[in-house]
C-alpha cells in the first residue's frame, strides 16, 4: 500500500503540507521514534494476541486470517470500511462469538477458555438498564467477586462516576442523560470491571462532532490515568490517528489486516500535529480511499 | 371559548388563578357524558318511553342500593365478591408468573406448554362452569379456581413474551460482564419484563371480573353476581341495574389501582 502513496489522496481534511513532507515523515517512521513509545510492532508478550483469526457466518467470511498484537497499556485502533468485520473482531475478543478459527488470547488465555473474562466492552450504543440509576448501571460492571452492597464497592462506583465526569448524576436515570453522558456511563461500567483490555466499538459514532471531540479527550485522560490496554474500533480515520498508538487498517470483505500504522505523535497530542496528518494520510492510503 | 373571553376581560390576576384550576379539574370532563346519560335515562323513564318495571329511574336504583347498604346486606355481597376476585387473581397470577417465567426462559418448556396454553385461552369463561361444578362442587374453591383461570392467561402470555423479548443488546452486556445466570436474571431479565408483567396483571384483573360474574350467576348464595340474579328472580330491575353499576365501579377501581402501580414502577 505504501508504494501507492504518490497516488492522489482525497482525505476529507484540508492539508497544509505537501506530499514531500509526508513522504519523509513516513520514511522515518519504522526506524526512528520521536515519541515516548519504544519501537512497537509486534509487542513481545502482548496483552491481546490474535493470530490467524478467521470468522465465518455461514457462507460469508467476516474475518480472514487476522493477526494482531496489543501490548500492555497500549491504545490500538482498528479502522476499516463498513462491513469489514471490525465489530466481529471485538465480538470474538469479548467472548460473544465462541466459534471461530485461529487463536485469540487475552493475557495469554484463549478467549474461548475464559480469556474473555478479562475483557470489558463499550458498545456502539450505551446499552444501559433504563430502570436503574447511573450508580446501579456502573455497578453492573463490578467483577462478580465484589459484594455490591459493600460500602467500599459503592465508593469505587462513585469514584468512577466522578472519573467520567458525571459527579452529581449518580441517582439520575439513563433517560435523563444526553447521548454523550450515557456513553460515559457505559465507559464507567467498562472501567468498573477492571478489565485487562477495554474494547470500544465505535463508541462515539452517534455523537455530534463537538461532543465527539470532548469524549475523545476525556477517554484519553481516563486511559492515561488508569493505564488500561485499549482496543477501539472506528470508521473515523481522524479519530483513530488522534487517539491510538497504532492503527490497524482492515480491508473490505473479507476483513484482513492491510497494514498497521504507527502514530508517532507525542502526547498530549495536538489535533493539527504534522505526525497525525501523516498518519491519517497513511491510513487513508491503506484504506484505498 | 367562554373561559378565554372571560379571562381576557378580568385581566391577568384572574388568568393566573383560573388556568391552573382549569387543568386540575380537567378530569371532570369525563363525567359530563355519563351525567347527560343519567339525565336522559331519567327523562326517558319519567315520560314513559321505558316502562318502570323494565328500567327503573336512576333514583330508584340509588334508593335500592342505599336500602341494601343500610341493612348491611350489600356489604356482605361486595366483600365476598371482592374476596373471590382477590384470591382468584392471586392464584391465577402466581401460576401465570411461574409458567410464564418457565416458557419465557426455556425453549423446551415453551415448545411443550405454549401450544396447549395458547389453545386453552380461547375457551370462553362460561364453558368452564359446568365442568368446574362437576369437579369442585359449588363451594368457594370452584369459584376461586374459575376466576384464577381467567386471571392466569393474560399474566402468562404477557410475561412469557416479555421475558422472551428482553433486548439481545442487554443480554450481551450481561454476558460480557460475566454476570452469570442468576445475576443476569435478577438484574437484567426480570426487571426488563416487569412492564409486560404489569400489563398482564391488568388484563388478568379485568378478566377476573368477567369470570366472577360467570361463577356467581350460576352457583352462589351471596356475592354481587348472586344479587344480580336474585334481582331477576324477584323482578327487581333496580337491584339488577344497581348490581351492574357496582361491577362497573369495582372493576374500574381495581383497574385504576393496577394502573397506578404500573405508573409508579415502570420507568419510561
Amino acid at each position: 500500500m505504501l508504494a501507492d502513496s504518490d497516488v492522489e489522496t482525497d482525505d476529507d481534511e484540508g492539508r497544509p503540507d505537501g506530499d514531500a513532507t509526508t513522504e519523509t515523515e513516513r520514511d522515518s517512521e519504522p526506524t526512528t521514534d520521536p515519541a515516548t513509545d519504544p519501537p512497537t510492532d509486534p509487542p513481545t508478550d502482548p496483552t491481546l494476541a490474535v493470530s490467524g483469526l478467521t470468522k465465518r457466518y455461514g457462507e460469508t467470511v467476516a474475518l480472514d486470517g487476522v493477526d494482531l498484537a496489543v501490548g500492555d497499556g497500549e491504545f490500538l485502533a482498528v479502522v476499516g470500511p463498513s462491513g469489514c468485520g471490525k465489530s466481529t473482531l471485538l465480538r470474538v475478543l469479548s467472548g460473544l462469538e465462541d466459534r471461530f478459527e485461529g487463536d485469540a488470547a487475552v493475557g495469554g488465555v484463549d478467549v474461548r477458555e475464559g480469556g474473555s473474562d478479562a475483557v470489558g466492552m463499550v458498545f456502539q450504543e450505551p446499552r444501559l438498564l433504563a430502570w436503574a440509576d447511573v450508580r446501579e448501571n456502573v455497578a453492573l460492571g463490578l467483577p462478580a467477586d465484589v459484594d455490591r452492597d459493600d460500602p467500599a464497592a459503592r465508593d469505587r462506583v462513585d469514584e468512577l462516576i466522578e472519573t467520567v465526569g458525571l459527579g452529581g448524576f449518580a441517582e439520575s436515570s439513563p433517560g435523563e442523560l444526553s447521548g454523550g453522558m450515557a456513553q460515559r456511563v457505559s465507559l464507567a461500567r467498562g472501567l468498573a470491571y477492571e478489565p485487562e483490555v477495554l474494547l470500544l466499538d465505535e463508541p462515539f459514532s452517534a455523537l455530534d462532532r463537538l461532543t465527539k471531540r470532548e469524549q475523545q479527550d476525556h477517554l484519553l485522560d481516563v486511559w492515561a490515568a488508569r493505564g488500561t490496554t485499549v482496543a477501539m474500533v472506528t470508521h473515523d480515520v481522524e479519530e483513530a490517528a488522534y487517539l491510538a498508538d497504532r492503527v490497524a487498517v482492515l480491508g473490505a470483505q473479507p476483513g484482513t489486516v492491510e497494514t498497521v500504522v504507527d502514530v508517532d505523535a507525542a502526547r498530549p497530542r495536538d489535533r493539527t500535529d504534522e505526525a497525525l496528518l501523516a498518519a491519517r494520510r497513511e491510513i487513508t492510503d491503506a484504506l484505498g480511499l | 371559548m367562554a373561559t378565554t373571553r372571560e379571562t381576557g376581560r378580568t385581566g391577568a390576576e384572574a388568568a393566573a388563578g383560573l388556568l391552573p384550576d382549569a387543568d386540575r379539574f380537567r378530569w371532570l370532563l369525563g363525567l359530563v357524558v355519563p351525567a347527560a346519560i343519567v339525565v336522559a335515562w331519567h327523562l326517558l323513564v319519567a315520560t314513559g318511553v321505558f316502562a318502570a318495571h323494565q328500567l327503573p329511574t336512576p333514583l330508584r336504583v340509588v334508593e335500592a342500593l342505599y336500602g341494601l347498604s343500610a341493612s348491611g346486606e350489600l356489604w356482605g355481597h361486595v366483600a365476598i365478591t371482592v374476596q373471590r376476585v382477590f384470591l382468584g387473581v392471586l392464584l391465577g397470577a402466581s401460576v401465570g408468573v411461574v409458567l410464564g417465567t418457565l416458557t419465557g426462559l426455556s425453549g423446551l418448556a415453551a415448545d411443550l406448554l405454549d401450544p396447549l396454553l395458547q389453545s386453552l385461552k380461547n375457551i370462553p369463561s362460561l364453558a368452564w362452569v359446568p365442568l368446574f361444578l362437576l369437579w369442585f362442587g359449588i363451594g368457594e374453591g370452584a369459584k376461586v379456581l374459575l376466576i384464577a383461570v381467567g386471571a392466569f392467561f393474560p399474566v402468562y402470555l404477557n410475561l412469557s413474551t416479555g421475558i422472551g423479548e428482553v433486548s439481545e443488546d442487554l443480554l450481551e452486556v450481561a454476558e460480557v460482564y460475566d454476570l452469570g445466570r442468576v445475576e443476569s436474571l435478577r438484574r437484567v431479565v426480570f426487571p426488563a419484563a416487569v412492564p409486560s408483567l404489569l400489563v398482564g396483571i391488568r388484563g388478568g384483573v379485568g378478566l377476573a371480573w368477567m369470570f366472577v360474574v360467570a361463577a356467581e350467576l350460576i352457583a352462589a348464595s351471596e356475592g354481587i353476581g348472586f344479587l344480580l340474579s336474585d334481582g331477576r328472580v324477584l323482578a327487581r330491575p333496580d337491584i339488577i341495574v344497581g348490581s351492574v353499576l357496582l361491577f362497573a365501579f369495582l372493576g374500574n377501581l381495581s383497574d385504576l389501582a393496577v394502573k397506578e402501580v404500573k405508573n409508579r414502577v415502570v420507568v419510561r
